[in-house]
């Protein structure tokens, strides 16, 4: 699933339930913020680190365990936690019982947990529209730019 | 000569002493030339090295019972063949954790590198031992040491007839001994990552176990130290296509002080970037909870950092917290626990993904009539849900190919192997254009699970001993 380019600003009014005032527009959590994911026996864990100070309480607001949780369903067999590192403008979160056992005994590509980050980094999200319209491709390689 | 020496030649006396401890290896497996480019670069007074993670020491143990002296990290000795007379040259000395489940074969084996490279008579190889819990472990078990699994509680018991190696993981201590006797190599087992970065820092600034801040800082700075160029921009998914010079990527070097306060930085004209984002990306690698992070010698906050770009691929770090280590050690087992097996296959377009899915369908139904029972059997498509799962939604028509691979596992190795011949049969039975299939059948891998555990420090650490060894 791509959605790069995709929603536009939605017009949305003021309240979504993340409490934000005026217009708000979906945009993929790759583009508020950067991450990393390593392994701890059959726990991932995903570091989320905004790109830009400022959408740190954003990001706060955004990635609730409980979202967190939804977005990979059932990739993540446990509990989800989170912790918040405000001085790195990131929060850390165990995904337990993600690994299919991991180490040596996980049948799974993944089985050290590398990219369960860019897999945290697919989720939709809905911002304030002045938000979306600064961080709107943040996280991905310009078209013409690489190898 | 050790580093003190060539400090006090080298720096003014006004001037706060600064101590440079350069990262060599993240692991097993890493660049072969990072560590040659550490110690000819620039300066530098330490050169760190992690060879071990969590399956290396059973992967270890298993070499050593086919071969005595084998165990170690074999990539080490030949590496201190050749930077050996530069090391000694520069006043660089080398920490590393590569003795694996063989400290000791693997300092000989260093005496021997170090002989060949001229180096005879002149340096010194510091082998730490006591870690290895293999021999003491039945022992241990009937001295009341349950040893249960840190996740799930069941006692060891459980598993001890198939249990391959049992290491604790100990802190600096005994590198900080093998510095004071003047070791010019520090080989361990399995220490701490970080305690390879923490050690010469307590050595040099005279740090005790009681310094918690200080110590804290120092297990920051082995953090960002024990995974390599992690920390110097590879793997780094901040702006990646802007890094610049990965070809020769410069690994991180720490700039510590005796306040704790440490500069991250690389040696200049090598590739990489040591920036705030990068920086931060390492620090929260493999993290669990950041207000404690546990070590054998101090418990660490990052909750308090700071990361302050203060030049050019240079970023300052402050602000640890530490607080009295616990009354444990963490142990490392490794048991056996079953075979597993992974085939693959490759298909085309058009329609490759569905091609791929009813091949998997049709194997899983062979493998059902032939009465095999698995543990586990996974199907992946990879190219395009091996990673992201169902969050990558449902594959287009037009994907130009895909591979499906198909893992299991089993506690018996019998349907394992019977599987491995159920892959390439499909090439001529089941869906068309495949192809990929030129490896020859999977091969059969005995699984070593991870048993994590803790210790009483009394238990283990009376035991520790360091041997120094003349070459």
């Amino acid at each position: 699933m791509d959605t790069r380019g995709a929603p536009g600003p939605a017009s949305a009014p003021a309240s979504d339930g993340f409490g934000f005032e005026g217009e708000t527009a979906r945009i993929q959590l790759v583009d508020l913020a950067h991450a990393r994911s390593g392994d701890k026996g059959d726990t991932a864990n995903v570091g989320v680190i905004a790109y830009d100070s400022r959408d740190y309480p954003l990001l706060r607001e955004l990635l609730t365990v409980e979202r967190v949780k939804a977005h990979f369903g059932a990739m993540v067999a446990g509990e989800v936690e989170r912790f918040e590192l405000p001085n790195l403008h990131a929060l850390n979160f165990l995904l337990h019982g993600a690994l299919g056992g991991g180490g040596t005994v996980s049948l799974m590509t993944d089985a050290q947990g590398k990219v369960f980050s860019t897999a945290l980094l697919r989720m939709e999200v809905e911002v304030p529209a002045e938000v979306a319209t600064r961080v709107r491709g943040r996280g991905r390689m310009p078209a013409g730019e690489g190898p | 000569m050790t580093s003190d020496s060539n400090r006090e030649a080298s720096t003014p006396r006004s001037e706060p002493k600064v101590v440079r401890i350069g990262s060599g290896q993240g692991f097993w497996g890493d660049d072969l030339e990072a560590p040659v480019r550490q110690v000819e670069g620039g300066p530098l007074d330490y050169l760190m090295m992690d060879y071990l993670a969590e399956v290396t020491m059973s992967i270890m143990q298993k070499q050593r019972s086919r071969r005595p002296e084998a165990g170690f990290a074999r990539d080490f000795p030949p590496l201190m063949e050749r930077i050996f007379p530069t090391c000694l040259e520069k006043g660089v000395r080398v920490v590393t954790n590569a003795g694996g489940v063989n400290p000791l074969g693997c300092g000989e084996a260093v005496v021997e590198a170090g002989r060949a490279a001229g180096v005879g008579g002149r340096a010194r190889v510091g082998v730490v031992t006591g870690d290895d819990l293999m021999e003491r472990l039945d022992d241990l078990l009937a001295g009341g040491h349950e040893l249960r699994h840190m996740e799930t509680g069941a006692p060891l018991a459980e598993v001890r007839d198939r249990v391959e190696s049992a290491n604790a993981y100990i802190g600096a201590v005994p590198i900080v001994e093998a510095l004071r006797r003047g070791a010019d190599v520090v080989l361990t087992g399995r220490s701490t990552d970080t305690a390879l970065t923490y050690g010469p820092l307590m050595h040099e600034f005279g740090w005790s176990r009681g310094d918690h801040h200080h110590l804290a800082q120092g297990v920051v700075a082995g953090h960002i130290n024990e995974c390599g160029a992690q920390a110097s921009g590879g793997n780094a998914l901040v702006d990646w296509w802007t890094m610049p010079g990965m070809e020769e990527v410069g690994f991180p070097i720490i700039e510590a002080r005796s306040d704790g306060s440490f500069v991250v930085t690389k040696h200049p004209g090598t590739g990489g970037r040591v920036s705030r984002p990068v920086v931060t990306e390492q620090l929260l690698y493999e993290m669990g909870d950041p207000t404690e992070y546990i070590t054998p010698d101090v418990v660490a906050d990052f909750t308090g950092i700071s990361l302050d770009e203060v030049g050019p691929d240079r970023v300052r770090v402050t602000g640890a917290r530490g607080r009295e280590a616990t009354e444990f050690l963490k142990v490392s087992i490794a048991y056996a626990d079953g075979y597993k097996a992974v085939g693959t296959l490759v298909y085309a377009w058009p329609d490759a993904a569905a091609k791929a899915r009813s091949a998997a369908r049709i194997l899983q139904a062979r493998l059902d009539r032939l009465g095999l029972s698995f543990d586990e059997v996974r199907i992946e498509l990879v190219g395009w849900d091996s990673t992201h799962g169902h969050l990558a939604g449902p594959p287009p028509a037009d994907l130009p190919e895909v591979q499906l691979r198909v893992a299991v596992r089993a506690r018996e190795a019998a349907p394992v192997e019977r599987f491995t011949r159920e892959i390439a049969p499909l090439v001529l039975t089941g869906p068309p254009s495949v192809t990929g299939f030129a490896g020859g059948r999977p091969r059969v891998q005995e699984i070593m699970a991870y048993w994590p555990a803790l210790i009483r420090k009394e238990a283990v650490e009376p035991h520790l001993d360091v041997r120094i060894l003349e070459v």
